[in-house]
């Protein structure tokens, strides 16, 4: 991955100046090459990783993957379903999966009651939509390559040669 | 009781002392720490304590399991294009440190001269010492980027000079070694008869060129120990595993002492190893390409802070000269502990001529080395200036 996107990854708080420290170029190449990325749409946006768990007063959200097993319709495909599915704000991550069903639909809700209302009175309507299992999810490890666990660093001695 | 006069003489200096205020210290940023700030790759650490599981406590043989010693060799023949017999010319080692004493007291008779380039890493002159012979330091400077040169070297080879002690990327520099500059040493080397212990435990950190091992030269495989080892490219200092390459006599003869003192490597860190090299490379790349990121922020920003400091080609030390300042390193280091809680090695722990520099690791987080720097900074702008008229200190 190109320098300022790699960096930008791991860090999306990181200044310009900064970036163009640890890569080598100018401060204003850097900003040149953000917007384009932005523009481009390859930078799509900037997000904050939240561990809800740890959070203090948080109002613990219930999570859903359902699998969503769908009869393509002529001429669109999938894509057409999809669209009208991950449109719903409901709706965190959708994806066409290969397998036994075809695509993978990521709810989130208040309540477990909130997410088997928007499956029954929303998802399993739309015409199309075969079948639907809905899997609600206990506790979360990993995401997106982040360990939620609070990180215990290294044990390194503070001088050594 | 009377101990060892030669371990008597041993020095641990004050450094010893500056060492144990660092680590009794908290919240101290710190730059002056000789090992990788990864931990190491997951897939390394759960093949280790799936060994455990399986019952792999036993000893190994004194050379090392034959199975790594084989990944070994194979590694370095496609690597390097170097050709090694596991059975006969690697052995596995506890960590270099005890690969480069076993070269040592296996090569050297009492007296003879090795030559050391210095700044050296801090046991390189007392495992000299310790087999019998006899340091012969080489003094370089930054305005030579800290490299010896073929010039030096050859007016050092004097009558009893038997051997040179080269590492590259260097600790505490991290200054390497293009193949065109080794080919010259090898000439000298050729022509004085010597024979070379290279440790070559940073080679997979090398940022601007190809590393070339010193065994790869042509005539150098019969005269060279060649020393590496798992702990800087796979994160795996804690493990102590490290390998020696060599003549088969020279091989021969470090066994006999490591089956005598040190019997075998752990097999943990040896079955842990040989997931190292079988699946471990990308691991080292994504490490490289982050290193060589924080390279560029700290030697741009020691120099911006008016210390200046050469571009290392590899390693994660840079040297900068507080020359300028007109304090010893360890007075430096010192005060930069004491007023800013920011830690690092003062140049006199690595050579007597090293005490206008300093070691500064960037094995760190780019947050820690920007804070660090913001504080050198500070501690800077904010010391008296030594034409100051007031007596004040």
């Amino acid at each position: 991955m190109e320098d300022i996107l790699e960096i930008l990854s791991n860090n999306a708080r990181i200044s310009a100046e900064d970036i163009a420290k640890l890569s080598g170029k100018k401060v204003a190449e850097v900003r040149s090459g953000i917007k384009k990325y932005e523009k481009s749409g390859v930078i799509v946006g900037y997000k904050t990783v939240i561990n809800r768990d740890l959070m203090p007063e948080s109002k613990t959200l219930v999570r859903a993957l359902i699998e969503v097993s769908v009869s393509p319709q002529k001429d669109v495909g999938f894509d057409y379903l999809a669209e009208r599915i991950y449109n719903f704000s409901e709706v965190k991550s959708c994806y066409l999966v290969s397998g036994t069903y075809d695509l993978l639909v990521v709810v989130e809700g208040e309540s477990l009651q909130t997410v088997a209302n928007f499956v029954a009175s929303k998802l399993a309507p739309l015409e199309s939509v075969q079948r639907t299992t809905t899997h609600f999810l206990l506790k979360k490890y990993k995401e997106d390559g982040q360990i939620l666990k609070r990180a215990h660093q290294g044990k390194r001695m503070n001088i050594s040669f | 009781m009377e101990i060892s006069r030669k371990v008597e003489r041993l020095a641990p200096s004050g450094i010893r002392a500056f060492f144990d205020l660092v680590l009794g210290m908290k919240d101290v940023i710190s730059l002056g720490i000789g090992e990788p700030d990864f931990v190491t790759p997951w897939h390394i650490r759960e093949k280790g304590i799936y060994s455990l599981e399986q019952g792999y406590t036993s000893y190994t043989s004194n050379k090392g399991m034959l199975e790594l010693r084989q990944q070994i060799a194979h590694f370095l023949k496609n690597r390097h294009g170097l050709d090694y017999d596991p059975q006969e010319e690697i052995l596995i080692t506890v960590g270099v440190s005890e690969g480069l004493d076993l070269a040592m007291r296996a090569i050297l008779n009492p007296g003879d001269k090795v030559l050391i380039p210095q700044p050296s890493y801090v046991s390189y002159g007392p495992v000299v010492d310790l087999a019998g012979g006899k340091p012969a330091y080489l003094t370089t400077d930054i305005n030579q980027g800290f490299k010896v040169t073929a010039q030096q070297m050859a007016q050092a080879c004097s009558k009893g000079v038997k051997g040179l002690m080269i590492n590259y990327p260097a600790n505490p520099t991290g200054h390497s070694y293009r193949k065109e500059e080794l080919q010259e040493f090898a000439r000298i080397v050729k022509k004085h008869d010597l024979f070379v212990v290279s440790d070559e435990v940073y080679d997979e950190l090398t940022y601007d060129f190809e590393h070339t091992p010193f065994a790869s030269l042509k005539g150098m495989k019969e005269r060279v120990v060649y020393l590496n080892g798992f702990s800087k490219a796979f994160a795996m200092t804690g493990w102590r595993l490290g390998w020696a390459c060599g003549p088969r006599k020279i091989i021969a003869g470090m066994t006999k002492i490591h089956q005598y003192t040190m019997l075998c490597a752990s097999i943990t860190a040896q079955m842990a190893a040989r997931e190292a090299l079988k699946n471990g490379f990308s691991d080292v790349l994504r490490m490289k390409k982050e290193y060589m990121r924080r390279r560029r922020f700290i030697v741009d920003g020691l120099n911006e802070l008016g210390l200046p400091c050469h571009n290392p080609e590899g390693a994660f030390y840079v040297f900068p000269s507080i020359k300028n300042l007109g304090e010893s390193s360890l007075d430096f280091a010192k005060n930069l502990l004491a007023k800013e809680k920011v830690a690092l090695v003062p140049g006199s722990a690595f050579g007597s001529a090293c005490d206008q520099y300093v070691r500064i690791s960037y094995a760190s987080s780019f947050e820690n080395l920007k804070e660090a720097l913001a504080r050198m900074a500070r501690y800077l702008s904010q010391r008296p200036k030594k034409t100051a008229s007031s007596g004040k200190k």
